[in-house]
């Protein structure tokens, strides 16, 4: 077996939404097969880390296994978020992408979709 | 098993005006009843038309509405597709009229409009009350100025507007859900314990409420998540049966796609704890639902549970924010790196040398400024190419127009006054409005909530 370290971006994608100060990002494996993967590696603490330069406290991290989906909120990530960020992108609609670039896994290459780019 | 068929036309204030045509097109053929609905209400948007009505009492509804509204009258009228919509904003009433003298405009006499109205809390209570609200969300509200207090609202109203039996019905501030779940109440007549019911009506709207959001787009990644043709993207149609089940489609010839992927992505969108997602009709636990592909963008979704909402409603009250100050300039090509960050330094002086009180953020983007902070931590650390293409903004948030202007105005003044070859200034001096969400008993709110035709 093959074993990559890759962004999180090559086996998993997701959105961010915003309320208040609060980021939500979902995490949708592409496969099935990385699901453990990313229950064992993309950990609230993790996720917290890729946000603290923006001034974020917590970090919660809800499962979903029949999506094959994590969901992170995010407190205090949005420097103020639309009501007092001085962010271009004050709703952090970015921050998804930030998020699946950051972290990075190290997966089977089963993991990853076939004609990966990162293959 | 009867099934209703319910379309959307609109995801946000402003979204493409043209979207709804190929869904209107599709429900027409569809062999149930038929609905659209355009969810254009934000929080700010509201706000905005609040201020709007002040000025002008026939004002405060959609700005869009005639844009949105006129293309798809006529046949939506001719094929029986009823229209439900948050365009009625600050002012339900004067969208409804708007609305009657477009079909009158269009030979549409026998149209019918209803509104939903009792969102607006300081029509009935006072701002002292409002501001001692508690506060679950934003900023605090002492001695600012209340722009605009709305209850959310949820389905019931909605289905109540459609039993007088009209073509459109006009909302202000209801759940974006509420869009959806209205129709399904009044279609299988789905009691208000019937929680997983519920729930998966809830979960419709959910899917809807963003437009193309489910159908591909604010999804493409080529190479990763790939979609066909989003500059035509086609908007999505929940077909739902009286049992709940949930299947996501979309117009019929138009671009984008429905799969798991797309549906998974939107069902996760701004929601915290999946297993309780409040709404006034019913607490939605989507943590164990199914998404299946049943075939080509066709995908269905199951097993939404429900529980008995809160007994308080969520309100949104706006205060004035304040100026947003925003300038940009361009520096490209030999050293253009070092310009640009010559050009943030000169920018972070000059507004210490004219006493600016308030932070400025100073971003170099083409270095990851959107996914910087304030002080710019990771561009400090970062390698990035000397040469090439740099934009630098400057930003500040200030209660005065002046400080605003001022900061903006310092980028400009790059042109003649900064470093070598600065380009393509522009300028955005901008009014916001601040809000904070707040908590307030059901009982001070739905008796003044009312579903009435509109007839002039």
């Amino acid at each position: 077996m093959t074993i990559l370290e890759v962004p999180l971006h090559a086996i998993a994608h997701g959105r961010a939404g915003d309320k208040g100060n609060r980021s939500n990002i979902s995490v949708v494996a592409y496969r099935p097969e990385a699901w453990d993967f990313v229950v064992d590696q993309v950990t609230a603490d993790r996720v917290l880390d890729v946000f603290r330069h923006k001034g974020a406290t917590a970090c919660r991290r809800y499962e979903l296994p029949n999506l094959g989906a994590l969901n992170f909120v995010i407190d205090d990530a949005l420097e103020g978020g639309v009501n007092g960020s001085l962010s271009i992108d004050g709703h952090g609609k970015t921050l998804s992408f930030l998020l699946l670039g950051e972290i990075t896994v190290r997966v089977p290459t089963e993991c990853l979709p076939d004609g990966s780019p990162y293959l | 098993m009867k099934r209703v068929y319910i379309g959307c036309g609109a995801g946000f204030s402003g979204d493409r005006f043209d979207a709804a045509g190929p869904v209107v097109d599709t429900l027409a053929a569809s062999d149930g009843p038929r609905y659209l609905i355009y969810e254009v209400l934000a929080e700010r948007t509201l706000a905005i038309a609040q201020r709007l009505r002040r000025n002008d009492p026939e004002a405060g509804y959609s700005p869009y509405l005639d844009h949105y509204i006129e293309p798809i009258l006529g046949q939506a009228k001719a094929s029986g597709v009823r229209i439900v919509s948050n365009m009625g904003a600050a002012n339900p009433l004067g969208a409804a009229r708007r609305v009657l003298a477009l079909a009158a405009d269009a030979g549409l006499t026998d149209l019918r409009v209803a509104v939903v109205t009792g969102d607006n809390l300081l029509a009935v209570h006072s701002v002292e009350t409002i501001r001692d609200l508690p506060t679950i969300e934003g900023i605090g509200l002492a001695d600012r100025e209340i722009v605009a207090a709305n209850a959310y609202l949820g389905a019931r109203p909605i289905a109540d507007a459609l039993a007088l039996g009209v073509d459109v019905v006009l909302v202000g501030r209801t759940t974006d859900a509420a869009l959806v779940l209205g129709p399904l109440i009044h279609e299988f007549g789905w009691a208000a314990d019937d929680w997983d019911r519920l729930a998966q009506g809830t979960m419709a709207g959910h899917l809807l409420e963003c437009g193309g959001q489910v159908t591909g787009a604010y999804f493409a990644d080529p190479g990763f998540k790939d979609v066909p043709d989003l500059a035509e993207v086609g908007f999505p149609i929940a077909e739902v049966s009286e049992t709940g089940d949930i299947v996501i489609t979309k117009a019929a010839h138009t671009g984008g796609l429905v799969s798991r992927a797309t549906v998974i992505e939107q069902a996760l969108y701004e929601i915290h704890d999946p297993a309780n997602y409040l709404t006034p009709d019913v607490i939605l636990d989507l943590s164990d639902i199914s998404v299946e592909e049943i075939a080509p963008d066709r995908v269905r979704v199951t097993g939404a549970k429900g529980a008995p909402p809160p007994l308080t409603l969520k309100a949104t009250i706006s205060i004035d924010g304040g100026w947003l100050g925003e300038g940009e300039i361009t520096y490209a090509g030999p050293n253009a790196l070092a310009r640009a960050e010559l050009a943030a330094s000169v920018i972070r002086r000059r507004c210490q040398i004219l006493g600016i009180q308030e932070p400025v953020r100073v971003d170099i983007f083409g270095t990851g400024a959107v996914h910087d902070n304030d002080i710019g931590s990771k561009q400090s650390q970062g390698k990035f190419p000397v040469n090439g293409e740099y934009r630098v903004r400057a930003a500040v948030r200030s209660s005065a127009k002046k400080s605003a202007q001022q900061v903006s105005d310092e980028v400009l003044s790059l042109y003649c006054s900064g470093p070598a070859a600065g380009g393509g200034v522009r300028q955005y001096v901008t009014e916001h409005v601040s809000t904070a969400s707040v908590l307030i008993d059901r009982d001070d709110v739905l008796p003044h909530v009312r579903a009435r035709e509109v007839f002039t």
